[in-house]
């Protein structure tokens, strides 16, 4: 068991359900997610932890799971953005604000967007836009010029009750 | 990209994490928030056989307390549990200051200060504060342990004085005495990029007002944290003010020896110097006249 191995038996909570598999050491998180489980709005930029698509929650913090390896979640909870909506089929808050506010095109940032703002909205109410633009600057958009993902983040401020 | 194959390993104690460094040799890195390590090895600029994760070594974490008249910060303490420890915030208020420049909120999750130190990254907050502070690194292996004054740790670009199978420990930061001022100022292109320049401050003054002791500290100037020591020794023995600042921000621009590099030339960043030094200098004034 203390012996390095390049197979690890992980066992990990992902959007409350439980699950026991054994990874490559190497594997990035992201890519457990996405191809051991099918949970692919979890999304792949740079692979290398400046972009900020592949943002999950690891035990309640956002994280890179890029840059996270799978062996790391043993005993983990993870929430990724399929995670996030309170009843199956419907949308949280956020995402409603997303919607409304011109929050997304092509939609590939999107899922990172929406865990870095859950996040900062449980903590920070009423932030201004300097601040949201802050905290925001570790998510890499191509598509909006972010002043419509501003918006939504203003929006959901007022929309999500926490 | 995807990472070389390696084998890995969670050792639950720190006796066991250290036999686990010295049985793989040069062949190991420890894995402590990932998020320097992690790029490398994504990158394959680094390719390592065996990684030794210590999220499982409890006695590298904790929150920062008060050790006689020092702060310890565990090694495995993420950077977010540092910049909201209230101990750190009244007796370091430098490494409070300098955290939030450290990337991004989710970086700091994962990111830790222990692994900032001995990824040794020339730009970054936590040696040049570590530095200016005069801190002491507590360093562990199986053959012993021993006491790093953090002066004698960095040696060079990404390089410190730890053994292939030495591991960090702990760091103590000396506490801020009453008649102490600090300050953190740095120049990045857009939020939470690395920086192109930081400049680190501490300063005391005695009981005539007179600025008794002076650390100004340079990220991004050399290849490891730089002390402009002719600009520190220019700021002795005279009360602060703008004029003085100004002679220590020249000295600081005129000795530092920065390359010239794809983020900027060597012209500019002498030219930040003299900007984040006065910038730095005036912080700590400050906070000198509030305590």
């Amino acid at each position: 068991m203390w012996e390095p191995s390049e197979q690890v038996a992980i066992s990990v909570t992902v959007n409350g359900h439980g699950y026991q598999r054994f990874v490559p050491a190497r594997m990035t998180a992201a890519d457990f997610l996405r191809e051991y489980l099918d949970l692919t709005g979890t999304h792949l930029g740079c692979e290398h932890g400046v972009c900020g698509a592949c943002t999950i929650l690891l035990d309640g913090r956002t994280a890179r799971s890029c840059i996270l390896y799978a062996p790391q979640l043993d005993g983990a909870t993870v929430t990724t953005v399929e995670g996030l909506e309170p009843e199956p089929g419907t949308q949280h808050p956020i995402q409603e604000a997303f919607r409304r506010c011109h929050g997304l095109q092509c939609g590939f940032c999107t899922p990172g967007f929406l865990l870095t703002v859950f996040e900062y909205l449980r903590e920070e109410h009423a932030p201004d836009e300097a601040c949201i633009r802050d905290a925001l600057s570790g998510n890499i958009c191509r598509c909006t010029g972010y002043q419509g993902i501003v918006d939504a983040v203003r929006e959901a401020d007022r929309m999500w009750t926490r | 990209m995807k990472p070389m194959p390696f084998r890995y390993v969670a050792p639950s104690d720190l006796e066991a994490a250290l036999v686990a460094m010295h049985d793989h040799g040069d062949e190991v890195k420890a894995l402590a928030g990932g998020q320097s390590l992690g790029p490398l090895l994504n990158l394959r600029l680094a390719s390592p056989s065996v990684l030794v994760d210590l999220r499982r070594v409890d006695e590298l974490a904790g929150e920062p307390v008060i050790d006689g008249e020092f702060v310890r910060i565990g090694a495995m303490t993420t950077d977010a549990d540092v910049e909201r420890s209230g101990v750190v915030a009244t007796e370091c208020p430098l490494l409070a200051e300098a955290l939030p420049f450290v990337a991004h909120r989710t970086i700091r999750n994962r990111g830790t200060v222990g692994g900032s130190l001995a990824h040794a990254d020339p730009a970054a907050e936590v040696p040049a504060v570590a530095m200016a502070a005069g801190a002491e690194l507590l360093v562990r292996s199986v053959r012993g342990s021993r006491t790093i004054p953090v002066q004698e740790f960095f040696t060079g670009y990404f390089t410190t004085t730890l053994a292939p199978d030495e591991l960090l420990v702990d760091v103590r930061f000396p506490r801020g005495g009453r008649n102490s001022g600090s300050a953190w100022a740095e120049f990045a292109p857009r939020n939470g990029d690395f920086a192109i320049v930081g400049v680190a401050v501490m300063l005391q003054i005695d009981a005539d007002g007179a600025i008794s002791s002076a650390n100004v500290v340079c990220a991004g100037v050399a290849d490891r944290p730089w002390c402009a020591t002719a600009a520190a020794s220019a700021l002795l023995g005279q009360p602060p003010g703008q004029d003085l600042f100004a002679e220590a921000a020249a000295l600081a621009s005129r000795d530092c020896t920065p390359q010239d590099d794809l983020m900027a030339s060597a012209g500019y960043r002498k030219q930040l110097v003299a900007l984040l030094t006065s910038r730095a200098l005036a912080g700590a004034a400050a906070r000198l006249e509030e305590r």
